[in-house]
């Protein structure tokens, strides 16, 4: 019964979705405001049919409703709780529901707190949502039905893939798709626009919360992704340049280029037409990660069960969504009117920089990923393009990036002074030349990017803290002011400077982490000893362990470091019941700057086992400088002047009276 | 800035919906293997059951046969075993097993309760012959020709509609 109501949620909100696609957009062209004003309520009715839907899902996965042919296939009985909800969405026909309820969910935030738009761009802009709601529907409903009935049911379902069995991956998916999916509503108000054929500054601050909002998540997603990566697959990678990981990260790139070419546009009246189009392709490209992932056509770790048909249907989509907005884009840009001029030294371009190495990073990595693909749809070869090509070509776009990303913010708009900004970031050269120094000591004779990376970041860092301190008057007035002025200062500022600090520590992280390594793989007896960097490991017992879906091998590893114990680590080998699988556990002990990684391998005839040790240093900053960045930007969320809206519209003139009196 | 410009995304993103349209239309699965045409490689396993013998390189050749890598944790395995034992039922072409990584209780098991279509049998507990003939991922099929050489290789559970539009005319072209 339950999984009929949510399928009949679905097609209830397929109907919505349609008229909210069609009427409110002829209500804004007719200026009808009846119907425009459907709008609101149809997206937040659209929204509850899709939440009972995902509800009813989530509540068959929970009672392991094994009738239902998604639970059956993709779920256990053995299951802990935590995770028969996460193989809600462990799987292509939940996650699609996961992927549109959020979709409508911003659809009705849009609905429920835009009551500041005026009503032409609300009504069109969640008509527009509705039309990308409208189209997944569809394919949920005709190729994908995850409420499909099983007769007769099996005694207990097929678990989910033993892998995804893990809490940072619990999470992942919701916390991506929030960020992919968030970019609709920067899509749909530049559709919007263009339809109405008006971008002004008030149009940018709307759209700049949403994008905010989708930008956090997904940089928490694929933070996230790449924790669980780190100690799950058990190598002591952290990325892999991996197709479906691509996927998540160019939309972040363009996004992340759309935050903040939307400044422009809100601070200056310029670069209009180029937002719009970013806006567009963030959301393609999370559109087209979409497809890559489902349609077969990349082969992954990450791909859903593959299907020619829903290949076919989601290309179709993707060509009028994509297409279709591109077209709108060709036929009505030319028609934006250009704002304000500006020097090329200036904030504006500064910002324009920040784009255009955005940009062609993106591109690098699109290529990167496609290459692949293209060579084999041509002559049938098949090649793999690796982190070496990515390594050449992606990080030597990202070092400018972060050299440049020193010096913006100090310049002001319109018209800059270069070296005057970099004479206010004297001691930033400074801390780059001792981090370049330092690192180049440390790893003389490995890689020159690792002295460089560092010195980058080191610049990074110390120029976003002079111009923090600078801005709240440090050494320029007595402290109590400099607290005063540091908490009147706007959040956005606040939230500008964190994201560029954890930018700043993120890259010193991946530099850390992909020059310096150093890992140790023997065969070892109880009681032997592997040494790593001065940290020695004694595996003290290897013990079976048994989980709720799962027998594990379980080793204890003593470590020392100059003679004193400093830690135990336990690895794990785990054997799931049901898929026959293997996954590691690795153990890890950080102490902030350089992670101890272990992992219990394969046992190599009696009582002898593979091991492998890692030192990985740096690794532990990936995650912070992520979760900086993440924090600056719900900082920035909180501003007064996003949260309210403020001025957003010209208040309306006051009706001139009848008789004007003399001035 | 003239027009032409901004009609530039959509030439560039129809080009793209062009090459993703041929990239459905090409199977990942179908991975080529760097040994298609050359003779088997060296090998040599010891049998898996005691009144069957076990699988070396001398083994093949002569005749055109189907050389199967098949574990008892693979599931897809087990969703292509049917076809496998049609395959010997009816007696198409001989049928060869490696039981890869895979403890020997487990298989013997797996073979008792399924059925067993394979005529030999070796037992590749280590994965080394599996390395050395490029195994990706379980279930694997090669068709061998009579000169003891790889010619095709399937990634995966076979289906009827490949083993009849594939498989079956290639071993027939190769037996004549």
């Amino acid at each position: 019964m339950i999984p009929e109501i949510g399928h009949f949620a679905l097609v209830l909100a397929l109907a919505v979705a349609l008229v909210q696609a069609i009427v409110p957009l002829i209500g804004a062209a007719r200026s009808n405001a009846g119907w425009m004003a459907i709008a609101a309520p149809s997206s937040v009715v659209q929204f509850l049919c899709v939440a009972t839907a995902f509800g009813a899902l989530l509540y068959s996965f929970a009672i392991s409703d094994f009738s239902v042919v998604n639970v059956a296939q993709n779920s256990n009985s053995l299951q802990p709780m935590i995770y028969k909800i996460a193989s809600t969405w462990g799987n292509h026909e939940g996650s699609m529901v996961l992927w549109v309820l959020i979709l409508t969910l911003f659809g009705a935030m849009v609905a429920l707190f835009g009551g500041n738009l005026p009503p032409n761009l609300k009504a069109r802009t969640l008509s527009v949502q509705s039309m990308i709601a409208f189209a997944f529907l569809l394919f949920i409903l005709l190729t994908s039905n995850p409420f499909q009935r099983l007769d007769p049911p099996p005694l207990d379902g097929r678990d989910l893939n033993p892998l995804l069995q893990d809490i940072g991956l619990a999470m992942h998916p919701p916390m991506l798709y929030v960020g992919y999916v968030g970019f609709s509503i920067a899509f749909s108000f530049a559709i919007a626009a263009l339809i109405e054929g008006k971008v002004d500054a008030a149009w940018a601050r709307w759209v700049r919360p949403w994008t905010l909002i989708a930008w956090s998540f997904l940089t928490a997603g694929i933070v996230l992704g790449s924790w669980w990566a780190y100690y799950e697959l058990g190598w002591g990678g952290w990325w892999y340049w991996d197709p479906v990981e691509n996927a998540s990260f160019m939309p972040w790139l363009v996004g992340t280029a759309l935050l903040h070419s939307a400044i422009v546009v809100e601070k200056r009246d310029a670069l209009k037409t180029w937002t719009i189009l970013l806006a567009i392709i963030t959301f393609s490209l999370s559109l087209i990660g979409t497809f890559l992932v489902r349609s077969g056509v990349l082969t992954s770790v990450h791909a859903f069960a593959t299907d020619p048909e829903r290949g076919i249907f989601m290309l179709i989509l993707l060509i009028v969504a994509i297409g279709g907005s591109l077209l709108l884009y060709a036929w009505r840009a030319p028609q934006l009117k250009g704002g304000g001029l500006f020097a090329p030294i200036s904030r504006e371009g500064a910002l324009i920089l920040n784009n255009l190495l955005l940009a062609t990073a993106t591109a690098t990595v699109f290529i990167g990923t496609m290459y692949p693909l293209l060579l084999d749809a041509i002559t049938g070869d098949k090649i793999s393009v690796g982190p070496p090509f990515f390594n050449a070509t992606f990080v030597p776009i990202m070092i400018p990036l972060i050299a440049a990303l020193g010096i913006g913010p100090l310049l002001a708009w319109k018209r800059g002074d270069l070296a005057g900004a970099l004479g206010r970031i004297k001691l930033a050269f400074a801390a780059a030349v001792v981090a370049t120094i330092v690192a180049g000591y440390v790893t003389w004779g490995r890689s020159v990017f690792g002295a460089v990376g560092l010195g980058v970041a080191g610049w990074l860092a110390a120029s976003v803290c002079i111009e923090f301190a600078d801005r709240i008057g440090v050494g320029k007035v007595p402290w109590r002011g400099v607290l005063r002025r540091a908490a009147g200062l706007p959040r956005s500022a606040w939230g500008m400077s964190l994201a560029h600090l954890g930018f700043a520590i993120l890259a010193a992280g991946a530099t850390g982490a992909s020059i310096w390594q150093d890992e140790v793989i023997e065969s070892i007896q109880i009681g032997d000893s592997v040494e790593i960097v001065g940290y020695e490991f004694t595996l003290r017992s290897v013990g079976k362990v048994r989980g709720p879906n799962y027998m594990a091998e379980r080793a204890m590893f003593d470590v020392r470091k100059d003679g004193e114990a400093l830690t135990t680590l336990e690895p794990e080998r785990r054997r799931f019941f049901v898929q026959q699988m293997e996954t590691t556990e690795a153990a890890l002990y950080s102490n902030g700057f350089a992670d101890l990684y272990a992992v219990l391998g394969q046992a190599d005839g009696d009582e002898r086992w593979i091991v492998k040790v890692y030192f990985r240093p740096l690794v532990p900053w990936l995650w912070f400088g992520g979760a900086v960045m993440v924090l600056g930007g719900l900082v920035s969320l909180t501003d007064r002047r996003l949260r309210v809206g403020a001025p957003a519209r010209k208040p309306a003139r006051p009706p001139a009276p009848v008789a004007a009196p003399a001035e | 800035m003239p027009r032409v410009i901004f009609l530039l995304p959509l030439v560039l993103f129809l080009g793209l919906a062009g090459y993703f349209y041929m990239g459905l239309a090409t199977d990942p699965r179908q991975l080529p293997s760097a040994l298609i045409d050359k003779p088997a490689p060296e090998f040599d396993l010891p049998a898996l059951l005691s009144d069957l013998p076990g699988l070396a390189k001398g083994d093949l050749g002569g005749d055109v046969k189907l050389v199967n890598f098949f574990a008892s944790w693979c599931v897809p395995c087990r969703a292509e075993h049917s076809l496998l034992m049609r395959i010997a039922e009816l007696n198409l072409v001989p049928l060869y097993g490696i039981n890869y990584k895979n403890r020997k209780e487990a298989a013997i098991d797996w073979l008792d309760e399924l059925g067993n279509p394979y005529q030999r049998i070796g037992q590749d507990l280590t994965g080394r012959a599996g390395i050395e003939w490029g195994v990706y991922g379980l279930p694997e099929t090669y068709i061998i020709d009579k000169q003891g050489r790889i010619r095709y290789r399937h990634v995966g559970p076979l289906f009827p509609k490949v083993l009849k539009k594939t498989i079956m005319p290639l071993i027939e072209e190769l037996r004549r």
